[in-house]
């Protein structure tokens, strides 16, 4: 398997702070990748990195192409779709011209078999398409904003926190799809996650994150199963 | 009874003007959150431009795409030299960028083309429409042309891509940008259709004000009070709140005693305090939330 | 469509403006006092009656000055509560009689209240919001001061002609003892001098006063301020009525210096000016206030010089120059002139 994406000696700054401190990590194409941190640890900043969304130095490279002097929205368009934190729905237009908005990179075909799948994926967006995304719950902004991240048609697909403030079987139900996208459409993943032993199941590989810097790396499966990782970093 | 008809219609054809000042103005405020205190004068250059062609012996209509497209061009330099280095400065810095704008372009038009009045043409003639004492042609075609504005960027808005994103952008740029769109770009291009559309404004109401540097001071004030009263982020919201400000002041002109034309502005200042005071959204406007 | 809601983040309405900075050190103070007093002495009247509009001015930017660089809330409508001050001395002068330096008090009486209930509204706008209001107010005023109800006064478009003030017979007694006259021009001069220091006086004060602390904490963060007490209504209220009394007893002085008041003179493009004689002079810095008036007394005598309608151009494009590259205007040269001379010192 190769690397989809390479990531070494990146550091993070908001303004004179630094937030992330030479982090190396690479994600396998296919594959599910969990970060894993406490609260103010650095896993958004470090989503927020990869997309050139915060001042960064050291190297992010995707399929061998360097991301670093690329604008965000250059970034995208090669097919990373990140879902941020607080999902960023576009509460002013409808369900539908969100997902048509996820697509908006891409030449006219398909999108509309897209939409269709996506509605597949998410029924209560089919119910709910002609209305305005700022009137959704909570949970459905948040299937909207993955369905919209999925849009775009992804190689690599960024999650910041998908269960914050849902309720447990909607997460539950979120994590299923979030598998099943990976298997079927060949959706490399890349979740972080404070709900550890949730991410833990989905994923392949984990690493945990402290102040900015990887402590602990290695595969879910050992990671879950190691107690004394779950009880000093984990909190379950 | 005649009169009061009258008056109305009146007030629909100048409303259409303040409409098109009005959405020219909510096109800005859309994509940056602020107003352009220079859109008046920008309307107004735009107009001269179009008189100078016309000048040089091309037709009406064939001024008009061309100071339209021109206008464009130079709404979309202007964001890009002057205001795009200005996106993270405080308000302050940015009204003073207007004003600055605002400054330029009417000494300008004066160094120019000088500061004397000049007749402009209507092509819809200043017959009776339709044989009717009510409206003019000239009247008739400023709410004809504004209708079709308004028809013609709401499809854009509604049914093309590019007016998806850039409705996307103006509502939540991070967003925007995580979906691929490039956001700045999308400010130049708001800016360049608000240049656009402020021109149209200019050219219709030049036959009726008379071209000269100053002649969109008081449009402009009622373009504010209509897209005020419109909600500023409501396109829709803006050309009716045009139609109501029109409306309003010839009513107000003609049966309030002692309002005469020389009350017209502040009407359009007490209309605009009363808005924002009472209905800061507008009538058609979302309320803003303020994140603390 | 309750629901959809538009959440923003407001950017800060101006820079951070350090409190230490606001005044000038003891030495240069004293400098520009002399330079005040004594120049005068030495010039035509024309340039006396230039000198005098220099501090009128200057007395419009601080006050404009107080309210965005204090309060943190913006103003282009300065224009009219200057008309508003400029009227009110004009005509108590010229038609009940009164002694023009009791005028003052009463145009800036009149100014405050005028700017305390324009700011009862303006209260509830913030920003870019007040800017229009203000903004709108400044081009409708000069069609309300044309108005046909108030012509036995104002005099309508024609305006109203303003007496020059004689020099009291006192001074003139005592000057005459040393073979000295004095100028009605240079008498002016050096009343206005004792008005502006007595109210820069009063304005420094003011802002190291409890109020001026309220100002400051309204101006950097509004919800802050009045999660700590700050009655914010009362203070920006406070803050615009201020400013307008100060602008107003500018627009007293300028009347008297003018000897004219007419609509047309306190158009939009005035607002702009003092707007951008702010600017230039440094938000939130009073004594970049008389910088400021300097700059938009003499930049446009030297542009229509040139080419008539010229200044508006010039004014536009030093603005954006000094948005560009010294956005904190004068007190950013000041400061950097300040730092060299330091460096030269040492060597």
């Amino acid at each position: 398997m190769t690397a989809l994406l390479n990531i070494k000696a990146l550091n993070a700054y908001y303004g004179q702070v630094q937030a992330l401190h030479g982090l190396e990590f690479s994600l396998n194409e296919g594959s599910v990748t969990t970060l894993l941190g406490a609260n103010g640890a650095g896993k958004t900043t470090t989503l927020r990195a990869i997309c050139n969304m915060v001042r960064t130095t050291g190297a992010v490279e995707f399929d061998g192409a360097p991301l670093s002097s690329r604008s965000t929205e250059n970034i995208v368009r090669l097919g990373i779709a990140h879902v941020p934190q607080g999902r960023g729905t576009f509460t002013t237009v409808t369900v539908e011209e969100n997902l048509q908005l996820g697509a908006i990179t891409r030449s006219k075909a398909g999108i509309a078999a897209d939409i269709e799948r996506m509605y597949v994926h998410f029924p209560v967006l089919k119910q709910r398409r002609g209305q305005q995304a700022g009137t959704l719950s909570g949970g459905e902004q948040q299937m909207l904003a993955v369905a919209r991240a999925l849009m775009l048609r992804p190689r690599l697909m960024l999650l910041d926190e998908p269960s914050f403030g849902l309720a447990p079987l909607i997460v539950r139900d979120l994590f299923k799809i979030l598998g099943k996208i990976n298997r079927e459409d060949k959706v490399t993943i890349l979740v972080v996650e404070q709900n550890a032993q949730l991410a833990l199941e989905i994923a392949d590989h984990a690493y945990v994150i402290e102040t900015g810097r990887i402590v602990m790396s290695g595969k879910a499966g050992e990671i879950a199963d190691n107690e004394d990782i779950r009880k000093s970093y984990l909190g379950y | 009874m005649d009169l009061f008809v009258n008056q109305i219609l009146a007030g629909i054809a100048t409303g259409a003007i303040y409409g098109c000042m009005a959405l020219a103005l909510v096109m800005i405020y859309q994509a940056i959150d602020n107003l352009n205190f220079a859109q008046g004068e920008m309307a107004m250059f735009s107009t001269f431009v179009s008189w100078q062609l016309m000048q040089w012996g091309l037709p009406y209509w064939g001024a008009f795409v061309i100071t339209l497209v021109l206008s464009f061009v130079g709404g979309v330099v202007i964001e890009r030299a002057l205001f795009k280095p200005l996106a993270k400065a405080p308000i302050l810095t940015n009204v003073a960028g207007f004003i600055a704008l605002f400054s330029i372009l009417n000494s300008s038009a004066g160094l120019i083309w000088d500061f004397t009045i000049k007749e402009y043409p209507t092509p819809f003639g200043s017959a009776p429409f339709l044989g009717s004492q009510l409206i003019s042609t000239h009247q008739a075609g400023m709410i004809g042309v504004t209708v079709l504005l308004l028809i013609a960027l709401y499809v854009f808005f509604r049914f093309t891509r590019i007016g998806l994103a850039m409705r996307a952008a103006a509502s939540v740029p991070e967003s925007a940008r995580l979906v691929g769109i490039n956001t700045s770009w999308m400010i130049a291009l708001g800016w360049g259709m608000a240049a656009a559309i402020g021109s149209i404004a200019g050219m219709l109401i030049a036959p009726v004000v008379f071209l000269e540097p100053n002649m969109m001071g008081g449009v402009l004030i009622y373009g504010f009070a209509a897209a005020v009263l419109g909600g500023l982020n409501s396109p829709f919201g803006a050309v009716i709140g045009g139609f109501l400000v029109g409306i309003f002041e010839n009513l107000a002109g003609t049966y309030i005693p002692g309002v005469g034309n020389e009350l017209k502005l502040p009407i359009a200042l007490a209309l605009i305090v009363t808005v924002l005071v009472v209905k800061p959204a507008g009538l058609f406007g979302r309320p803003i939330v303020k994140r603390v | 469509m309750a629901a959809v809601q538009e959440v923003v983040t407001e950017a800060p309405a101006i820079d951070a403006v350090p409190k230490r900075a606001m005044t000038l050190s003891a030495g240069t103070t004293l400098i520009m006092l002399a330079l005040l007093l004594l120049v005068p002495l030495f010039v035509k009247n024309f340039i006396i009656f230039q000198l005098t509009m220099l501090l009128v001015y200057g007395l419009a930017v601080l006050a404009l000055n107080i309210l965005t660089g204090g309060s943190g809330q913006f103003s282009l409508g300065q224009s009219a509560f200057y008309a508003v001050g400029a009227y009110t001395s004009a005509i108590l002068i010229e038609n009940a009689g009164m002694n023009y330096a009791l005028t003052l008090p009463v145009a800036g009486f009149v100014c405050f209240l005028f700017g305390f209930l324009f700011g009862l509204p303006a209260l509830r706008l913030s920003g870019v919001y007040l800017a229009l209001a203000t903004f709108a107010l400044a081009t409708a005023m000069p069609q309300i001061l044309k108005l046909g109800y108030f012509e036995a006064w104002t005099g309508g478009v024609q305006g109203l002609v303003v007496t020059k003030p004689d020099t009291p017979d006192i001074v003139q007694t005592v000057l005459a003892w040393f073979h000295l006259k004095m100028s009605q021009d240079m008498w002016f001069y050096y009343f206005a001098l004792a008005v502006t220091i007595a109210i820069y006086i009063l304005s420094v004060n003011l802002l190291r006063s409890r109020s001026g602390r309220a100002f400051m904490a309204i101006r950097d963060n509004e919800i802050a301020a009045s999660a700590m007490g700050v009655d914010v209504a009362l203070y920006k209220t406070l803050a615009f009525g201020v400013s307008a009394a100060i602008t107003g007893i500018a627009g007293g002085l300028g009347a008297i210096a003018v000897q004219f008041v007419a609509p047309d003179g306190y158009t939009i493009t005035l607002a702009i000016s003092l707007f951008l004689g702010m600017v230039v002079g440094g938000v939130g810095w009073l004594p970049g206030s008389i910088v400021g008036s300097a700059f938009i007394i003499f930049v446009p005598n030297i542009a229509e010089g040139i080419s008539k309608g010229l200044s508006g151009a010039v004014f536009g494009v030093i603005l954006f120059i000094v948005i560009f590259l010294v956005p904190h205007g004068a007190r950013q040269v000041a400061m950097v002139a300040q730092h060299l001379l330091g460096r030269l010192k040492k060597r």
